[in-house]
């Protein structure tokens, strides 16, 4: 019998058992290994990437890559790689994640770029790649890993982990149960603005918070590998220049193609960025609760209990929140009565759920401790220029239809 | 400390169960305690169908969020007083534990201080939920966790001899699941003390619901896959239910006045029978309809939903006080209207709305009716005509409906 508080004999076997981890890391493979049954102690390992050069390097084969509009994570950058067996290929699909075979691996590095170097507290609030050189290395004086989370197809499916860098940033460590690292964002646009945050590494059962997309099945999917989030310009690296990712998949063959269609990217699905001011707000706006919110919220993900969906495919717009009532939101309704009431930015629960920092209130859940600041006056915008009538006009009968005024059985509100 | 026991499991045969006894460190160390955390995150990440997972007797800080998604686990402290989980430094995670498993059983633990839900439980079959005390410890108040006991979307549910005070939405609260007992629990200064949500086939009975700002209610909610019917509500104690509604605007508890016993909104099928209501101030028992909850919206409520509550049934309640003191200007004006300043409201109120496409003559079919016996007249509030027109009748109401069937669980 071992009680939890370990005596010394024990803690000397875990420094012990440590030791020789470490030692295993350093070691390493030297190419991607598709462990196929659990997941090793170090990120090492698994051979995805080598440490050279002061550099964190994808190693050859494994291929870097970024999406349209990606999560919000406090602010992270993120390193995202695919690696897949030699010899086999992902299948193609127009609106739902590709088909990945067995062995594929995908590594998502969470990062900030320091304010300076050699004070890795500090972290930069900035949307500029600084620390990223081509070909998905990162330069690790200007950068501060936190983790890189890992997807791996086994026979039995997708299975996720995440891996904790170490402060040397030589090693990291397999986090089942989550944990937290403080740190500091440091905004530099309007002079120096910092705050304190604790950001907070999932655990194994929080991944699949988000990527059992589908409740009912629980099994786990990639989610950012979809067509249109992959439809759109990337550094190829090795010297190879800008060109269109999926189409560059498709070509070497990493990827079957759309059956009995053109290959060219511009009849290919694709999400608009966010952040593209050229785009079509209602573009830009969709595209970010399509990537920040769809995994849960659509019709089959585990907020369908909500009733409210935000995923790329929905067209009903009482389903995207309109004049429609929470159903389970308790204080996360903020005091506003409809989950986005059109031309009233202030008076949809949908903003000040993504506005909120309380873990009780806030949207998403889980995966961030800070609001995003763009993100959230983005949805307040499209929300602002809706089309058509603004607010939602409360019925009292179904022959009263139309009609503004309402009494109502119920206490008064105000 | 490892325990291994051979147990008999009529699905699963023969089986082993390892019993893993959690042991934490001091009891009433109210510091955060990491490594309690960490071993029982990880036994709940590492656990196998049949594992019994034990707390004992202890004070716990946790200040993330635990989960499980392996089905066949059983999770139990040793008792409702003697193992606590608190959250009160809660800073991720929008519920104390979220299960997402089948076969689940909690039982005989304390949940205290969430930040938002104790427990959700979304998904799952066979699910029961024993002798647990869900607590926000500083009273009523909208800064709490919305829901205590939350399962939803799940088939087979078990709810007995918790004990469930504070939430700021509903303490027990059923959604969008089938086949339910809610039995012999306590449900105190919740906003609503339990709910039955979008559900099929609920029994709710011996509990007590006291101090709520509603004691029981029976819900429909629109634009949801399943529209509920079929709840009884029998031998419950429902009493003094007068607590100040807390809830954050915008939900639907939020609508419901102070004062009220049990409240039907947009529900078909809903047996009310051998209750003992005593000084609910609003009402005993308000059936209701979603036009009555101020959140009908055209451009929001699909035109599918059904939102008038049918086939009601209500009889062999005994009432005692309440209806003196209603909550809302609406129902204050109404009250003084119709039954003057030092009267009452009789102990069954209805705001008066009918699905005019299935009356004939002016009358719901027999089998849609809304039937009051033994409570005297029934208050018509004449919510579609604005209250211009309220009116009472018991003989309009008596009439009967056949009894719902029991529910059966097969946990």
């Amino acid at each position: 019998m071992t009680p939890v508080g370990s005596s010394r004999p024990v803690r000397l076997l875990i420094l012990l058992m440590g030791l020789s981890m470490l030692a295993a890391c350093a070691r390493g493979p030297s190419s991607p290994v598709f462990h196929d049954s659990t997941d090793p102690e170090t990120l090492a390992e698994w051979g995805v990437f080598t440490l050279q050069e002061g550099r964190l390097i994808p190693r050859e084969g494994v291929v870097d890559y970024e999406l349209n509009t990606p999560l919000f994570s406090d602010y992270a950058h993120k390193l995202r790689t695919v690696w897949m067996p030699s010899g086999t290929q992902a299948r193609y699909s127009a609106e739902g994640s590709f088909e990945f075979p067995v062995g594929t691996l995908i590594t998502k590095t969470f990062y900030y770029p320091l304010v300076a170097e050699g004070d890795p507290a500090r972290v930069l609030r900035t949307s500029q790649a600084q620390g990223l050189e081509s070909g998905g290395r990162l330069v690790l004086d200007q950068v501060r890993l936190i983790e890189t989370r890992l997807l791996v197809r086994r026979a039995s499916g997708w299975a996720a982990s995440t891996y904790v860098w170490d402060e040397a940033q030589r090693t990291a460590r397999l986090e089942r149960t989550g944990t937290v690292r403080a740190l500091r964002l440091v905004s530099e646009t309007h002079g120096v603005e910092q705050v304190d945050f604790d950001y907070v590494v999932p655990d194994v059962n929080q991944c699949a918070g988000c990527h059992a997309t589908d409740v009912k099945r629980g099994s786990l999917s990639p989610i950012g590998l979809k067509a249109r989030h992959l439809n759109r310009e990337h550094d190829l690296g090795e010297g190879k220049g800008r060109a269109n990712q999926l189409e560059h998949w498709i070509r070497s063959g990493r990827l079957s193609g759309p059956e009995g269609r053109d290959l060219n990217p511009a009849a290919l699905p694709r999400a608009a960025a966010w952040d593209d001011t050229q785009a079509p707000l209602e573009a830009r706006a969709r595209a970010y609760l399509d990537i920040n919110c769809g995994h849960c919220h659509n019709r089959q993900g585990p907020a369908d209990t909500s009733g409210l969906s935000l995923d790329a495919s929905e067209t009903s717009p009482v389903a995207l929140g309109v004049c429609k009532s929470p159903i389970a939101a308790g204080r996360g309704t903020g005091d506003r009565r409809f989950g986005l009431v059109p031309g009233q930015p202030d008076e949809s629960i949908t903003v000040y759920r993504m506005a909120s920092t309380d873990p009780g209130a806030m949207m998403p859940e889980l995966g961030r401790a800070l609001a995003h600041d763009e993100g959230v006056a983005l949805i307040r915008r499209w929300i602002a220029e809706w089309p058509g009538a603004k607010g939602c006009d409360q019925l009292t009968s179904n022959s009263a239809r139309h009609s503004a005024s309402a009494s109502r059985l119920s206490r008064s509100q105000g | 400390m490892i325990y291994v026991n051979k147990l008999f499991d009529r699905r699963l045969g023969l089986f082993v169960v390892l019993t893993w006894v959690l042991v934490g460190c001091s009891a009433n160390e109210p510091a955060f305690d990491e490594s309690f955390q960490r071993e029982l995150q990880t036994r709940l990440l590492d656990a196998k169908p049949g594992e019994i997972i034990e707390i004992p007797s202890g004070r716990y800080s946790l200040n993330r969020s635990l989960s499980l998604r392996v089905s066949g686990v059983t999770i139990r402290g040793a008792g409702m007083n003697e193992t606590v989980l608190s959250f009160k430094g809660q800073t991720v995670g929008a519920e104390g534990l979220l299960v997402n498993a089948s076969d689940f059983t909690l039982e005989n633990l304390a949940i205290e201080d969430t930040r938002g839900d104790a427990v959700k439980v979304n998904e799952g079959e066979r699910i029961t939920l024993r002798g647990l005390r869900v607590e926000w410890t500083g009273g009523p108040s909208t800064s709490n966790g919305a829901y205590g006991l939350y399962p939803v979307r799940t088939r087979q549910v078990l709810i007995e001899d918790c004990l469930v005070i504070g939430a700021s939405d509903a303490g027990i609260y059923v959604g969008q699941s089938e086949d339910i007992v809610v039995r012999r629990n306590t449900a105190r200064l919740n906003v609503a003390g339990i709910e039955i949500e979008n559900s099929r086939r609920a029994d709710v009975y011996d509990n007590i619901a006291t101090e709520n700002t509603g004691g029981v209610l029976v819900f429909n909610m629109p634009n949801l896959p399943q529209r509920g019917a079929g709840t009884r509500v029998f031998r419950n104690k429902i009493y003094g239910n007068n607590t100040a509604n807390f809830g954050a605007k915008g939900t639907p508890v939020a609508s419901i006045p102070a004062g009220s016993g049990v409240v039907i909104n947009s529900n078909d099928q809903v047996e009310i029978f051998d209750n003992e209501f005593t000084d609910n101030a609003t009402a005993h028992v308000i059936i209701s309809s979603y036009f009555s909850t101020g959140y009908m919206t055209e451009k929001g409520v699909a035109d599918i939903f059904d939102p008038y509550p049918e086939a009601i049934h209500v009889h062999g309640n005994r009432y005692s006080g309440g209806g003196d003191a209603p909550d809302g200007l609406d129902l204050k004006a109404l009250k003084l209207a119709v039954f003057g300043l030092g009267g009452r409201f009789p102990p069954v109120l209805w705001d008066g709305y009918v699905d005019s496409k299935k009356t004939r003559g002016g009358k719901l079919p027999d089998d849609l009716a809304i039937c009051v016996r033994d409570a005297g007249p029934v208050l018509n509030a004449d919510g579609p005509g604005k209250y211009r027109n309220p009116r009472v009748s018991t003989a309009e109401y008596d009439c009967r409906l056949a009894p719902l069937p029991p529910v059966e669980l097969s946990l």
